[in-house]
């Protein structure tokens, strides 16, 4: 065992089966996956907890996207799109802001607490807003807790006949 | 030649689609000189002890319509399964939940307290100890046993193999009759039968069929179909009516929209989508216009103008809520205590 295993395995949390939340972050393109590359390339910190998927478009991120993290896991989703009249397709983001304000409604439907779904504003200059989202988010989903479709081991509940 | 045998069953349904089988006209004497009826509890005296007698295999085809909701649904399902050579998931209640599948909102301990001691004309209202109707009773003359009502309703296809999909509420009478028309062919001049899977009806969305007028693409507000004179002519959706035409699979001739009522969806998802209910509510949220003011607006503005939509989940899952993604409501477990969540 080289120095440096040894130095890893002290370095891990006392209780590795804790809990952590998983956040799916939908990145458009041309604002917001700068504003993250912006934030990464700065070394600004932040919690690791997310995945980013870049999509064309903030309005490419079709509800059925969203619905399907949720329903693979995810604790929380977070769309980034650019400012408003500043989409690169002109209007993308307006129809991103209906949608996710309908599927907040949802989602609420559902069950879900609609906080679990967040729609911010990221320019390509924005990394500290970036960061700053991310780790508001990050604590806002620690603070929900769990998804609720999973259960107490945090693997999907498979819904079969009784 | 021998004839070829057929069976139809209901599970969760209302019995419509056993009448839309006998609403093909004449040519149900073409289905009586091709096939006996082995099973169907509405038309013939079959017991389910004599389907358990017949060997695996026997039923050549079999129409399940109706959702899977309680054990008596399940064990039927799994019978019929065993004993026939294909399954037919007829009807959106067996293929998508339908509207019994709105039950998903809820739970069978909701529904049945509801139902035996909340409604206005219940004997139990005011009474301090609650009946309710038990799976097992214990009588002299022997045990009498209920099915088990399910908490989440399934479709068909989530407890057994299905062969074939025919959607609709009911399935229209051309699309049963295209597909006997396969059958028929297949019986009597060996012309192969679909591939599996296949659903039995237009690979694309209901506006393609829909005859009326599509020209400004943009609303500004909604409104429930009563509410307003509906022009024929013109698109639902942009005289604000919510019309689930772009989410739902064609294939019923835009029945409703010639009775001048927007659709409900009762074909389901089309072939490219998981979720009917996600598709809609992305295809309304786009056609809504606010103008130019729209960049000056915050996010509370556009809740309150999306909050024209009563209930999204009733709205755009009338009949899908258990093939959604979803598929059913959560419960959340509440907020984390500080120090928890601060872990």
């Amino acid at each position: 065992m080289t120095t440096t295993q040894v130095h890893v395995k002290e370095a891990e949390p006392a209780s590795e089966e804790e809990w952590q939340p998983k956040i799916v972050t939908f990145c458009c393109n041309w604002c917001s996956y700068a504003g993250a590359d912006l934030a990464g390339v700065s070394r600004l910190q932040m919690p690791t907890n997310f995945l980013v998927v870049r999509t064309m478009c903030s309005a490419r991120v079709d509800p059925e996207f969203v619905l399907r993290a949720f329903a693979k896991g995810a604790d929380g989703v977070l769309v980034l799109g650019c400012h408003p009249a500043d989409c690169h397709y002109i209007g993308g983001n307006y129809r991103t802001r209906r949608r996710i304000a309908l599927l907040r409604m949802l989602l609420e439907q559902y069950g879900f607490d609609p906080e679990r779904l967040k729609l911010e504003w990221v320019s390509a200059s924005e990394g500290p807003k970036f960061q700053k989202t991310i780790k508001d988010f990050t604590e806002k989903i620690r603070e929900l807790g769990p998804n609720p479709l999973k259960d107490e081991s945090g693997s999907i509940v498979e819904r079969k006949p009784e | 030649m021998a004839k070829i045998k057929i069976a139809q069953y209901w599970g969760a349904g209302c019995g419509g689609c056993d009448v839309a089988m006998l609403d093909i006209d004449e040519k149900i004497l073409g289905v009586a000189e091709m096939a006996d009826i082995a099973f169907w509890p509405i038309a013939v005296d079959t017991k389910l002890s004599e389907v358990e007698a017949m060997p695996d295999g026997y039923i050549t085809a079999t129409f399940y319509n109706g959702a899977v909701r309680n054990s008596e649904n399940e064990h039927v399902a799994k019978l019929l399964r065993k004993k026939s050579a294909l399954i037919v998931s007829f009807g959106s209640c067996a293929c998508f939940g339908g509207i019994p599948g709105l039950a998903n909102i809820t739970t069978a301990k909701d529904v049945l307290e509801y139902v035996y001691t909340k409604t206005f004309s219940s004997d139990q209202k005011n009474a301090k100890e609650k009946v309710y109707p038990q799976t097992l009773t214990h009588t002299k003359d022997g045990d009498i046993d209920l099915p088990t009502l399910y908490d989440t309703v399934l479709t068909l296809d989530q407890v057994i193999d299905v062969d074939y999909y025919m959607p609709g509420c009911p399935p229209t009478t051309n699309l049963i009759n295209d597909f006997l028309g396969v059958v028929e062919k297949h019986v009597k001049e060996g012309v192969p039968l679909p591939p599996k899977g296949t659903v039995i009806a237009s690979q694309k969305t209901l506006c393609d069929e829909c005859k009326r007028k599509r020209e400004v693409k943009s609303i500004t507000e909604l409104h429930l179909p009563f509410e307003i004179d509906i022009d024929p002519d013109k698109c639902m959706i942009e005289q604000g009516v919510i019309c689930l035409g772009p989410a739902t699979r064609a294939g019923c001739g835009a029945k409703c929209l010639n009775a001048n009522q927007p659709c409900r969806g009762c074909m389901g998802p089309t072939a490219q989508v998981l979720d009917q209910g996600g598709s809609m509510l992305s295809a309304l949220a786009s056609v809504f216009k606010i103008g130019d003011k729209e960049s000056q607006m915050n996010e509370e503005d556009i809740l309150k103008i999306m909050s024209q939509v009563k209930d999204p989940l009733g709205t755009f899952y009338s009949y899908t809520l258990p093939k959604s993604i979803i598929k059913r409501v959560v419960k959340e477990r509440g907020p984390r205590k500080k120090e928890e969540a601060k872990a």
